[in-house]
């Protein structure tokens, strides 16, 4: 029987810096972040919703600054400070931000969520925003199936007064 | 994704030597685009350079007065410089008014430049098309071509480019500076992207071997007349149908110089230095505005679905023009 098989360029290791530890994987250059992160750390709080940066579901901050996970390579974060939702929480305590999604029902079935958490906080590090309309322009990576928008851009509006970051 | 070995480049020439040794190599640099493209299968590079480690990250004052943006430098951190927001608002404006925060924080000014078309067949393998496939045939010319292109047209291709920070680049006359196995040169925007006639899948005068390591901005920004008026589906995040980038310089109500830059309409950023100076040493008018917007769409043709981008555009200029000569910067 012909085999149809190519060989394949080897993994490689990469080390990724994820919520303050250093974790070193086995894989290949063309694995995503997000790919990294979900199957490869089982970190699934980030989600993928279209892969294609259309989205903002797998919205990751790194050295502060929100990206799309999906459309970044994994090789290419090394020695970058890359915060997940997981590593949002300290000490038992849920971020300001996390607390307001909820204080502010900012959700429906929550699949955008961790995605928009880390964009207000990359929002809030951005300091552009000046305005309601700002908000919503600034906030348009995100997008939210269940259209919980109204109360999004509240916990966006009010994280901006408070300013604070973590 | 197809397999592909991946390096770093640690400088220009390493990537230069590194893209003319390898087969079927890229540069790689925010991958916003080209990441997108290959988990489509539409490229397939065998070999990824990654160009983010090398220099040309900064934004400084060139000897002619003027800006030197690195070819590495975020489409965000070019946006919110304070230089380039103070001299040339109009560049900060057309960046901003495309894509969204997570995408301009990795997206490079070199990326952006070379991003390729969104004309639908283009992304879709299962249809012919030229620009992906040449010889394959053009399915947008009878098919669905609401988004593409109505000046500059060939029988083989009538994609649009969909930059809107090139948009900005060609009104403000900038120039691409690019180093290649064979040396550095420096290409005027207006001769970067192409025209499709024939060769559609080629995009930018840009050689395989080329890498852009800076955008020259000239001294003049138009910091006090501008608008980067960009016509779309929805108010944020979609590409332009139209978009127009203006700018006026003013004698009184007298026009001593208008730069008016097209976007969604062309394979490339259209400018008509020829319409411009029918408005020079004018009363900005509305009337001098539409002579002025018919000159610039005339030979324009319309595919059927996109017809009505004709009328939209000459508006679109009249508009931006009033809005930068009153300074309501909009977008
Ligand atoms: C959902 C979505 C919406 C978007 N909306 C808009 C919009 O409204 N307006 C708009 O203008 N853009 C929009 N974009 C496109 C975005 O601006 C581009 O993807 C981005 O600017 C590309 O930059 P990059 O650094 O990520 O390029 P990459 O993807 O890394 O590279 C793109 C191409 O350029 C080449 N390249 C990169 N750097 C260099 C260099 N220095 N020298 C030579 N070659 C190089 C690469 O080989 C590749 O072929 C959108 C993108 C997405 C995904
Ligand atoms: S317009 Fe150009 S990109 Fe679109 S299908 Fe035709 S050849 Fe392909
Ligand atoms: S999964 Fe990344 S933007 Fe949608
Ligand atoms: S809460 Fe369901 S998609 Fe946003």
């Amino acid at each position: 029987m012909e085999k149809n098989t190519v060989e394949l360029p080897p993994t490689s290791s990469v080390t990724l810096r994820v919520n303050g530890l250093s974790r070193q994987l086995n894989i290949a250059p063309w694995t995503t972040l997000l790919d990294a992160l979900r199957e490869h750390l089982h970190l699934s709080g980030t989600k993928k919703g279209c892969d294609h940066g259309q989205c903002g579901a797998c919205t990751v901050l790194v050295d502060g600054k929100r990206i799309n996970s999906c459309l970044s390579l994994a090789v290419m974060q090394q020695d970058k400070k890359i915060t997940t939702i997981e590593g949002l929480a300290k000490e038992g305590e849920l971020h300001p931000v996390q607390q307001a999604f909820i204080d502010h029902d900012a959700f429906q079935c929550g699949y955008c969520t961790p995605g928009q958490i880390c964009s207000v906080i990359g929002l809030v590090n951005e300091g552009k925003a000046k305005t309601m309309d700002d908000i919503r322009d600034l906030m348009s990576g995100n997008v939210c199936r269940c259209g919980a928008y109204v109360n999004i851009v509240k916990v966006a509006q009010e994280a901006l007064e408070r300013g604070e970051i973590r | 994704m197809r397999p592909f070995t991946y390096t770093k480049a640690a400088d220009v020439n390493a990537a230069v030597q590194e893209v003319s040794t390898h087969e079927g190599a890229k540069f790689i640099a925010g991958g916003t685009n080209l990441l997108d493209l290959m988990k489509i299968d539409v490229m397939r590079p065998a070999h990824l350079i990654d160009v983010t480690h090398i220099a040309h990250k900064t934004i400084e004052e060139n000897d002619k007065g003027g800006l030197r943006i690195g070819a590495l430098v975020t489409n965000n951190d070019t946006a919110y410089n304070e230089l380039v927001e103070k001299r040339y608002p109009l560049l900060s404006h057309a960046i901003l008014a495309g894509a969204t925060a997570q995408l301009r924080n990795v997206a490079t000014d070199g990326g952006n430049l070379l991003q390729r078309t969104r004309c639908y067949y283009f992304y879709d393998t299962a249809t012919p098309c030229n620009k992906r496939e040449p010889g394959s045939g053009c399915s947008a010319i009878k098919g669905y071509n609401r988004d593409l292109a109505i000046l500059g047209t060939s029988e083989h291709c009538i994609a649009t480019h969909p930059s809107d920070m090139a948009v900005a680049l060609a009104a403000l006359d900038a120039s691409i500076h690019v180093t290649g196995k064979d040396g550095e040169r420096t290409i005027p925007i207006l001769d970067f992207h192409r025209l499709p006639g024939d060769t559609p899948h080629i995009d930018t005068n840009l050689k395989e071997d080329e890498l852009i390591t800076s955008i020259d901005l000239p001294a003049k920004g138009f910091p006090e007349h501008y608008t980067y008026l960009k016509l779309r589906d929805r108010a944020s995040y979609a590409f332009a149908l139209v978009s127009v980038a203006a700018a006026l310089e003013l004698d009184g109500t007298t026009i001593k110089e208008a730069r008016i830059a097209l976007g969604g309409v062309a394979h490339k950023p259209w400018r008509k230095p020829e319409a411009e100076a029918i408005l020079q040493g004018k009363a900005a008018t509305t009337e001098n505005f539409r002579e002025v917007a018919e000159a610039y769409l005339e030979g324009a043709k319309g595919y059927g679905d996109n017809d009505f981008k004709i009328e939209l555009a000459k508006r679109a200029i009249v508009r931006a023009l009033e809005q930068a000569l009153k300074m309501e910067a909009a977008s």
